[in-house]
């Protein structure tokens, strides 16, 4: 399968055998509809956002597990401090895609923003993205532009803030019904 | 007997609402009619499975309107992933949907497995595959007694159970536990499969065809259990694949699709199994596919069974010391075997960066797992594709033409588990 059609694309990854294709937010919804009705990939299976808010700014070291065993000599082995590769912007969103033919292949459509910038709704082209999307923007604070119904869907109408975020720490929200309330 | 009404039948035009695919908008002409009345069905009614809020716009027994509410059993799994080790993180795995644990713990750990790149011995992979149909079986189970129960066929849940305590005996004789056994482990099993275990389990899988026989016997000619089933809750193949359904909501449309088959993970493609396929897209016809793949699901328990009983004595564990505890033993007699046990408990072991998404046939339909590791002990991003959740972006769609005691047959039938929807 070639990916050079797609449009927006900048960027084509191959790792753990999974094919990653990054492209430009803006021309999204263009090369999910593509990837849909050009290379078969008919059944969204997940979205998921990922926040990576200071990634990379903490060095990792010790003993990384190999298939080969120990290897000591692999960079962040015996205690050397590497850090992860940088990336793009703070948050990416993943399109994990999958087309139900022969072989089951899958890809991995994936585009970068930053906070408070939006992405194009892929509800259009997917039906499936509408509940994804609300779960990204509740959890994660993403803006999908052109979403039908962007409303929060886990937590409270009325909730402050975006758990899954990185800067939101865990245990901080208030505890109701104690005595002094 | 009066003859049977014409059924409907499988549409072709899509019925996906437009412009919110997952809500229902009562139509222009009858929005402001007096006759419409809103009804929240649920968050605590014992047949929503769980804690599922449906709001319903009613003309009559018709429904006209509906929106599904999720959320209230949000708590927060995939944060608290983030916080712990990666081998402590495989506990809540489990817990997130509460009758397929053993499906749910296997797709953690082989996404983390992918990203080691750890060899798990065949013995784990076998005992893996047999634990996982065996779970198939305990949730088809659970959604037969529950769905049936709800349409009125009390009996059935009896039945559906006695068989499901069985299964759950099994579990606890291999983990110690009945529910969330928690015995995968990254690189193989948590402990040897115990003495004891093939004979209890062929004796289970001696009986559970004959089970099944028998849920068939007490419902398949039952007029009521016809009447409540056929024809309704149409989902075509385009709109099911439009919707992301999967599993038996899938299949049960006519969309021969099974990852077990069309991709084969763990030895799935050393064994021989079929996958049901039902065209009609009602109900009923999701209702054979669960009866089917049970009856499947017993035939592969039987061949791993038989595989089983050739490797023992072989190991069940990666012996990879950086990732694997070491044996219980060892740690009185060797200073290393104590340091790397230290280190694994305290700190974790360290999983080299990158992101994987990895997917399995859950018994309720496509279960991805999306991890990203920053090459730390802990992960940096858990994020589970839960079946269930998707299934109930086919509510509005399904019960575009259904009356309010429909609404009761086609919310079980999609098969959802709140746990795994609110995560």
């Amino acid at each position: 399968m070639t990916w050079d059609d797609v449009p927006g694309l900048v960027e084509t990854r191959v790792a753990y055998e999974e094919t990653t294709l990054v492209v430009e937010p803006e021309r999204l919804v263009e090369a999910a509809e593509h990837l849909r009705d050009e290379l078969g990939f008919d059944f969204l299976s997940d979205l998921t956002p990922a926040d990576y808010l200071d990634w990379g700014t903490r060095g990792v070291a010790g003993y990384i597990g190999t298939a080969a065993g120990r290897d000591l000599n692999a960079p962040g082995a015996a205690g050397y401090e590497r850090t992860p590769q940088p990336k793009p912007k703070r948050f990416s969103v993943s399109y994990h895609l999958l087309a139900l033919r022969e072989g089951a292949p899958r890809v991995r459509l994936q585009v970068w923003v930053d906070d408070g910038e939006a992405v194009p709704s892929v509800v259009s082209v997917w039906p499936t993205a509408d509940w994804h999307e609300r779960e990204a923007w509740d959890l994660m604070g993403i803006r999908f532009e052109g979403h039908p119904n962007l409303v929060r869907i886990l937590m409270d109408d009325d909730w402050e803030g975006f758990p899954l975020r990185k800067d939101y720490p865990i245990g901080g929200e208030p505890v109701r019904f104690s005595p002094e309330q | 007997m009066a003859i049977a009404p014409e059924k409907p039948t499988i549409y072709t035009e899509s019925r996906i609402p437009h412009p919110i695919p997952t809500v229902l908008e009562v139509p222009p002409e009858l929005r402001d009619s007096d006759d419409i009345l809103t009804v929240n069905f649920g968050p605590n009614h014992p047949s929503t499975h769980g804690v599922l809020r449906l709001v319903v716009d009613l003309d009559g027994e018709r429904v006209v309107g509906l929106k599904a509410v999720v959320g209230y059993l949000h708590t927060g799994f995939e944060k608290n992933m983030e916080q712990k080790t990666w081998w402590k993180a495989i506990t809540y795995s489990p817990r997130i949907d509460y009758l397929s644990f053993q499906n749910n713990e296997l797709v953690f750990v082989l996404a983390i497995e992918k990203l080691l790149g750890l060899e798990v011995p065949p013995k784990a992979t076998w005992m893996r595959m047999l634990l996982c149909e065996l779970n198939r079986i305990h949730s088809h189970l659970v959604w037969l007694g529950t769905a049936a129960l709800e349409l009125g066929a009390i009996s059935m849940f009896w039945y559906c159970f006695r068989e499901r305590d069985l299964v759950l005996d099994l579990f606890e004789l291999v983990a110690g536990y009945r529910m969330h056994t928690r015995y995968f482990q990254t690189g193989g099993l948590a402990e040897d499969i115990p003495p004891g275990f093939f004979p209890e389990c062929r004796t289970f899988v001696e009986r559970m065809p004959k089970a099944v026989d028998e849920y068939e016997q007490l419902v398949d000619q039952n007029a009521i259990w016809l009447e409540r089933t056929k024809g309704v809750g149409l989902l075509s193949a385009a709109d099911a694949i439009a919707l992301g359904q999967s599993g038996p909501v899938l299949r049960g449309s006519g969309v021969d699709w099974d990852l077990r088959r069309e991709q084969p993970y763990l030895l799935y493609d050393h064994v021989d199994f079929a996958v049901p396929v039902y065209p009609n897209g009602d109900v009923w016809d999701r209702y054979k596919v669960h009866m089917d793949e049970m009856r499947e699901s017993t035939r592969i328990v039987v061949q791993c069974l038989r595989r089983l009983e050739r490797l023992e004595g072989e190991p069940w564990t990666s012996d990879d010391r950086k990732v694997v505890l070491p044996p219980r033993e060892e740690l009185h007699t060797s200073m290393e075997s104590l340091i790397h046990h230290f280190k694994i408990v305290t700190e974790g072991y360290r999983v080299p960066e990158g992101e994987v998404y990895v997917t399995i046939e859950s018994p309720r339909g496509e279960l991805g797992c999306y991890v990203v590791s920053d090459g730390g002990p802990k992960p940096w991003r858990v994020k589970f594709r839960a079946p269930s959740f998707v299934a109930l972006e086919a509510t509005a769609t399904c019960m575009s033409d259904a009356l309010v005691a429909d609404m009761i047959a086609i919310v079980g039938s999609l098969d959802t588990v709140m746990g795994e929807v609110d995560r």
